[in-house]
């Protein structure tokens, strides 16, 4: 029995040996390309040599210049031999030098006359050699011959000379243009291949001819394409066709039958590419996707895992936008869970948790628990990320979510990982009460075992946070002082900081914490001694900073209000005096340039919601954040909607104003973003006066001034009034800026200490109903319209008078209403006599409204209209048609 | 989504997950070291999936790959994330069926090396700057085949009955002798 096995271990060892350039060597192989020179030319001998230099460059080694060079030349020699296999080689290898323009000259003549060679395999391949190598005034030269060999009737040559066009036309596109009449002869041709190139050439030749491109399509959907590849670029092109006469008119799309078409062809790249297409169309209906998903749905079954990869990866994607249109396919979609190719099965979780009910999230996350443990992490955080949207869509699943989050914390995994794990019970927290305790005690535990410090910090000082607003604060503190004992510095100070934050908010832990901050006292690292003293002083009433216990504790932990480059460009103008640095004279107003910018990165929705309300949030996101920063607005509740920016000074005046409208339950707060174009002056004490005598409603109740207002430095001022809660009280307000001007030396930047009181008449606000509607999207408009209270419907009819058009009347109805078109149909096709328009939003006061709108139009150019609403709250439907009669 | 399919580059590597023959045709990776970095990422992140019997897929950093392993050379064609899976599988399996015309079925990391000026050939044929060119395996080995005069220039797929048997009989013989 030995013998044999012996032997095999001898087999193996000489295969391990053997490799056909084993021990292969730059400078070696050089010399041997000597052989090149000889007068008797050896064509395998060549060619060897040739497949050596060719696995050295293709291995990453490099020739210097003067080795390619010489190369260059020996090959060049080569030219005298008639062997096929070498001519094919060389081919090869003048692609692979790319020599130089000097160089080339040496060659093009040779390769031209290959380009008229009898042997089409010697055509073919000179052409591509020629076109990758020459500079614009050779070709000139052989243009004639490339423009034949588009008509050739070999294929090979064809596809050669059209691949050849497509690179030619990025450096000489003006003679590459002269070719089209040839190029659509091409297309006309039999061979597939032929077909592919010459569609990809001719597009590119005409791509910036809006017109041209749509005649090509309109052309060839007619049914002329054999090649699937062909057949593929035809679609692209098609949808781009529908997505540029997207913008003025929709309803009936160009083209749409043939890409519907498609998805009965036979090839399935033909069928992945049309469904695909399809499914990326702007403001695709659900009928129109129906189709798309049947085949991608049949996709999803296939045997190969390429299919069933593009299928679901596709599905991923509707999901985002069209969830319900993708439930169909969740049957077949929960089978490829435990798909072994994990890029699918990851893909047919998020989607499942995408397209999920709330009575199949437990059974999903059994499934996905076990899945968990076998694939990379980043694809663990793109489930995690899943899960988070999922529990902020099902808020009652908090619990086996929750859960599921902390068992996966408590596994191995790496930083980006735990941190996505870690930030998603986070937020949990915050937006779902219930999940408070529960999460906050597995971030406990988690710290408890935790190897990366910045987590470590961010939990303390969250914990410090929402800790002491519990029911039993005390059960957190062993976890805190664990870290106190255990951890590194940079944690045990933050854990100090936590501590001294539950000795401050409740007082029956007061003495104990005080007994565990004294022991920091003698802690080896500067800062934890530091801070533990900080609050032991500050907290036991030893150094007074404040009046009152709670101005201690908004000095001690109140949020850092000031933006930092306002404080560093404070703190580098302070000169070291007797006079301390007085931190209350930095300004606060966040500059508007950087909000600008926040709005612009401003995170994603996770949510469900639509790309349309991506900016409209983020940018909400920026100002509850700048609102919230002033203490007196704290208390007016949750921002329902801040407005776009409405000028109220014409552009190139003085003092440039816009106004921002945010709206709250209760009260309405107006920022004015003021801006001081004049170099000479510096604005001081800038406030708005509000003439509120025709709004009746509103009342003021708080001015913020804007201190300074220097030149070409924007600042806000902000005007709050109080509104009956609930209510879309309207109104017109007259405003005024008031200011104290002081005069600026602009050389010198120095400002005269006596200012003039100024004042400067701004345009007229208007409060209207729409103000008080926000722009939320549905889904699926005829399900959500279904699901509401028929009671609450109100239908009534109007006539609009005589207007412009069709779609200007649409518009204008739209605008008053300040509602959120679906489904595209704010567009109205040209010359149609009538439209239907659907629009959602939500009220004030949370109140969800679905609108109808049927226009007509008779022939002066009468509008009418009949308006049917639907919304959680029937008075709400009522003040609809009183917005609408009144607009 | 491109206007054009394209591929960004096509590898040939074997069960160590080193180079036995590689293409790129885009300036993603501009250096020997990223292309090293690319082939090593993308060798360790399939090296586990069984894709002898069908094509199998991985989407990472961007790009889209598509493989296929037979013996101990491992096939790569990998294309940017928004294109066409199945245009890019198509180039694939061009490649792969016509490599194994050309090697005779008999394909492996020693007679790839062996035939490796093939190999380079068949690579040449199937995509041009990018721009794919042929995707049918037996036009591919076909042109490759007229090239090398090999077989006294007759077409690797026009190999009749009893060229395939005498070449069977040979590797029978090689077989026995081991």
């Amino acid at each position: 029995m030995a013998q044999p096995m012996l032997k095999k271990d001898d087999d193996r060892d000489d295969e391990v040996d053997y490799h056909p350039f084993f021990g292969i060597e730059k400078g070696a192989v050089l010399q041997e390309a000597r052989v090149f020179n000889d007068s008797q030319i050896d064509a395998r001998r060549c060619s060897q040599v040739i497949t050596k230099l060719l696995y050295l460059l293709n291995q990453g080694d490099t020739f210097t210049q003067v080795e390619g060079t010489e190369v260059f030349f020996s090959v060049t020699k080569l030219f005298q031999s008639k062997d096929p296999g070498l001519r094919r080689m060389m081919y090869l290898m003048i692609k692979e030098l790319s020599p130089s323009a000097g160089e080339v000259i040496m060659v093009t003549s040779s390769l031209m006359k290959d380009m008229n060679s009898k042997t089409d395999m010697y055509r073919a391949n000179a052409i591509r050699v020629l076109s990758r190598i020459i500079d614009g005034t050779i070709l000139a030269q052989i243009e004639r011959y490339l423009k034949q060999a588009i008509v050739d009737k070999n294929p090979v040559v064809a596809s050669a000379a059209l691949v050849s066009g497509v690179h030619l036309l990025q450096t000489n596109p003006e003679v590459v243009k002269r070719w089209s009449n040839e190029v659509q002869e091409a297309i006309q041709s039999r061979a597939p291949l032929v077909q592919f190139h010459a569609l990809a050439l001719l597009y590119q030749i005409r791509q910036h001819d809006r017109l041209a491109i749509t005649k090509l399509v309109t052309s060839l959907t007619k049914g002329s394409v054999r090649s699937p590849l062909a057949q593929c670029l035809l679609i692209r092109y098609a949808s781009q066709v529908i997505r540029e006469s997207g913008a003025n008119q929709a309803g009936e799309r160009p083209h749409f039958e043939y890409l519907e078409s498609c998805l009965r062809h036979k090839a399935e790249m033909v069928i992945l590419e049309a469904a695909r297409a399809i499914t990326e169309l702007s403001g695709v209906t659900s009928r129109e996707l129906t189709p798309a998903i049947t085949v991608l749905q049949l996709f999803l079954s296939s045997s190969k895992p390429v299919l069933r990869f593009a299928a679901v990866r596709t599905l991923n994607k509707v999901a985002m936008t069209h969830p319900l249109a993708v439930t169909n396919c969740n049957i077949d979609m929960e089978s490829l869970i435990s798909d072994s190719n994990r890029s699918i099965a990851t893909l047919a979780i998020t989607t499942l948790l995408k397209t999920g009910n709330e009575s199949s999230v437990d059974r999903l996350m059994k499934q996905i628990t076990n899945f968990m443990a076998d694939i990379a992490d980043e694809f663990k955080i793109v489930v995690v990320d899943a899960i988070r949207s999922l529990c902020l869509k099902f808020p009652l699943k908090y619990r086996s979510l929750m859960n599921f989050l902390s068992n996966i914390l408590r596994e191995e995994g790496g930083f980006e990982y735990k941190k996505a794990i870690v930030d998603s019970i986070v937020i949990l927290i915050r937006d779902i009460p219930d999940a408070k305790e529960n999460g906050l005690f597995h971030l406990c535990e988690f710290i408890e075992d935790c190897e990366f410090t910045y987590l470590s910090t961010q939990i303390l000082h969250f914990l410090g946070n929402e800790g002491p607003r519990t029911s039993d604060p005390s059960k957190y503190i062993r976890y805190i002082y664990n870290r106190v004992i255990l951890e590194n510095a940079t944690v045990r100070a933050a854990a100090v900081s936590t501590l001294a934050k539950f000795g401050a908010l409740v007082d029956s832990l007061k003495p104990r914490i005080f007994v565990l901050l004294r022991r920091c006292l003698f802690d080896s690292d500067d800062e934890v001694r530091d801070r533990a003293t900080l609050y032991l002083k500050v907290l036991g009433g030893e150094a007074a900073v404040a009046e009152t216990e709670k101005e201690n504790i908004e000095f001690l932990f109140g949020s850092f209000d000031i933006p930092l480059v306002n404080l560093e460009a404070s703190l580098k103008n302070y000169e070291p005096s007797e006079a301390p640095f007085d931190i209350s004279s930095v300004p606060r107003e966040v500059r508007s340039q950087p909000l600008a910018e926040k709005k612009a990165t401003g995170k994603k929705p996770t949510g469900p919601a639509g790309p349309t309300s991506g900016p409209v949030v983020s940018a909400i996101d920026a100002y509850e954040k700048l609102l919230s920063s002033i203490p007196e607005f704290a208390a007016f509740g949750k921002l329902f909607k801040s407005s776009a920016p409405v000028e109220l000074t014409e552009a190139e005046t003085e003092y440039a104003v816009s106004v921002v409208k945010h709206i709250f339950d209760g009260h309405v707060v107006l920022q004015f973003n003021c801006s001081n174009t004049i170099p000479e002056q510096l604005l001081e004490n800038v406030t708005v006066l509000i003439d509120a005598s025709e709004a009746e409603d509103f009342t003021e109740v708080y001015t913020k001034p804007l201190r300074s207002l220097p030149y070409d430095t924007p600042g806000q001022t902000f005007v709050a009034f109080e509104k009956p809660e609930g209510v879309p009280a309207v109104g017109k307000f007259s405003n005024v800026l008031k200011f104290i001007v002081k005069e600026v030396d602009p050389t010198t930047g120095d400002v005269e200490d006596d200012g003039v009181e100024d004042e400067y008449q701004l345009e007229d606000l208007e409060f209207t109903y729409a103000d008080y509607m926000l722009k939320v999207p549905v889904s699926n408009f005829r399900n959500a319209w279904e699901s509401m209270d028929p009671e609450s419907e109100r239908v009534d009819e109007y006539g609009l008078g005589a207007r412009e058009s069709l779609a200007e009347a649409v518009n204008a109805v739209i605008a008053i209403l300040g509602m959120l078109p679906c489904e595209g149909t704010e567009v109205v096709p040209n010359n149609s006599r009538s439209h239907t328009c659907l629009l959602s939003g939500v009220f004030i006061g949370n109140v969800k409204v679905l609108v109808r709108l049927s226009f007509g139009i008779s022939g002066p150019k009468e509008v009418a209209m009949k308006l049917a609403v639907r919304s959680d709250d029937p008075d709400v439907s009522d003040n609809i048609h009183v917005i609408v009669a009144s607009g | 989504m491109a206007a054009l399919p394209s591929v960004n580059n096509i590898l040939v590597l074997d069960s160590e997950g080193k180079r036995v023959a590689v293409k790129y045709y885009t300036d993603d990776w501009p250096s020997l070291s990223s292309k090293l970095a690319f082939e090593k990422s993308v060798f360790t992140k399939t090296m586990k999936i069984n894709a002898r019997n069908e094509a199998d897929i991985v989407m990472f950093d961007g790009h889209i790959v598509v493989f296929k392993f037979i013996q101990d050379l491992h096939f790569f064609v990998t294309g940017g994330d928004d294109e066409n899976e199945l245009i890019l599988a198509s180039v694939l399996q061009g490649f792969f069926d016509a490599v194994g015309t050309i090697l005779r079925n008999n394909v492996e990391k020693r007679t790839a090396l062996e035939n490796l000026d093939l190999i380079y050939l068949c690579l040449d044929e199937v995509v041009d700057g990018g721009m794919i060119l042929e995707t049918d395996a037996t036009v591919i080995a076909d042109k490759v085949s007229s090239a090398s005069g090999l077989d006294s220039g007759a077409p690797f797929s026009e190999q009749t009955l009893s060229q395939a048997f005498a070449v069977a009989r040979e590797h029978f013989a090689r077989s026995l002798l081991k």
